[in-house]
């Protein structure tokens, strides 16, 4: 035991990871070397000052209430009157946030592709910052996904549909970057998720279906996978699929 | 050495008493204060819908960590981090000539102000790995699980890291940028 031994395992001694005789070899060497010694107590200093700066960032009391009501089992969740959603949340962010405790109540049993995506769904309605491009625009909104995505699509006209273009953004799914457009429909909001088609959606199927609240339906077209996600009826998800579905053909 | 953890409870009654500290650790990852909650919110959701898969009486912040880790690593932000530099592991930090000679400036160095700057320039695999040893004290079996990667690579990234941090303490003009992450 020498020296370099010692360095060797500086950091799982000040760890507490060392074995229990290597600690012992350890202190006894610390005992007649001054040098070694010293390193040690630099590094515990180091960890301590370490343990105390990394505490630096504390969550927002609004933040851990609304996670705290989030995870609370649903049998034991305050009636709607008494929850105490922060003064500056839109009512459709606390809907949203009862949906989320709807689904994540039932997540065992979903399917994957799409159980992720209404996660998505409901992860872009709570958020502060739901769309990364806001504009009512389709001519603002396709072009800001140039570049940030490996494809494009054409979004549709919907003057006279009741449908309006709030914005997009991009997000991932099994680690490829997508395009998430928000609609909204009498005050309802929809997600229509755009993806490149290929193994990575071996659950999709075309056609519709519902996960819990939300209706879906999906397609594929031209190599893209479209997912519509919403809490509007199949009848209203199937008008903007088709809509949709008639820009994609031109 | 570190006695291993056992947790045992509900998905709620394990994950309530974290949500400050995995925060804070969302805050280091994404240094941005609106990020950190939907990537603490995301994670948490993710973590309940896969809580069939967590094992119980093994470290569940080792777990749940893994869990915001990856999301974040597949988010827009964190792809950002991802672009990996397979000579992360073998490539040597600078060696700050003030280590283990406490009569220097560096001790001095040892105030909050400077360990936050310090951590904040660290590359994101060596932050984060700090991170978890020193602040969320969790041992290295743990953050071997957490990481995903073998203890031996948890060593070694950690001498290193702490060598980088050091450096960054000494002020040395050639010590490591915040570039990569190694998954």
């Amino acid at each position: 035991m020498n020296c370099d031994w010692i360095r060797q395992r500086m950091d799982a001694y000040v760890d507490n990871e060392l074995p229990e005789a290597e600690a012992a070899e350890f202190e006894a060497h610390m005992r007649s070397c001054a040098a070694c010694a010293n390193a040690a107590l630099e590094q515990t200093r180091l960890k301590l000052a370490t343990r105390t700066a990394g505490q630096r960032f504390t969550p927002p009391a609004e933040f851990l209430q609304r996670m705290e009501q989030n995870l609370r089992p649903q049998s034991a969740k305050p009636s709607w009157r008494l929850l105490r959603w922060p003064v500056a949340l839109p009512v459709a962010m606390a809907a949203a946030l009862l949906l989320a405790v709807l689904l994540i109540a039932n997540f065992q049993h979903r399917r994957a592709a799409y159980a992720e995506l209404a996660d998505l769904h409901v992860t872009t309605l709570a958020s502060a910052n739901p769309v990364d491009v806001i504009s009512e625009d389709r001519h603002t909104v396709k072009p800001w996904f140039a570049g940030r995505i490996p494809f494009t699509f054409d979004l549709p006209e919907l003057k006279d549909t009741g449908f309006e273009l709030s914005g997009g953004r991009v997000v991932y799914l099994q680690h490829s970057p997508g395009a998430q457009l928000l609609y909204t429909l009498r005050k309802h909001r929809l997600s229509v998720f755009i993806f490149q088609d290929g193994q990575a959606w071996p659950g999709m199927m075309t056609g519709a279906s519902s996960e819990l609240s939300f209706h879906m339906e999906s397609w594929s077209h031209s190599g893209l996978r479209y997912v519509i996600v919403g809490d509007v009826s199949d009848a209203d998800i199937h008008s903007l699929a088709e809509l949709l579905r008639k820009v994609a053909r031109q | 050495m570190a006695e291993p953890t056992t947790d045992t409870g509900t998905f709620e009654e394990l994950t309530l008493p974290l949500l400050a500290r995995l925060y804070n650790l969302a805050r280091w990852l994404t240094q941005d204060a609106v990020e950190a909650e939907e990537l603490v919110q995301e994670s948490c959701m993710k973590a309940l819908r896969g809580f069939g898969s967590y094992r119980q009486g093994t470290n569940f912040s080792a777990w749940i960590y893994r869990i915001m880790r990856n999301t974040f690593l597949t988010s827009r932000a964190g792809l950002k981090h991802t672009t990996i530099s397979l000579d992360d592991e073998e490539s040597d930090v600078p060696e700050p000539a003030t280590v283990g000679t406490p009569e220097t400036a560096l001790l001095a160095s040892f105030d909050q102000q400077a360990i936050q700057g310090a951590l904040e320039e660290l590359p994101l695999h060596f932050r984060e790995i700090i991170l978890l040893c020193d602040v969320e004290e969790m041992s290295y079996q743990a953050i071997s699980d957490a990481l995903g990667i073998p203890i031996g690579t948890v060593m070694s990234r950690l001498s290193r890291a702490r060598r980088a941090m050091r450096a960054q303490l000494a002020g040395m003009p050639n010590s490591p940028r915040p570039r990569s992450a190694s998954r």
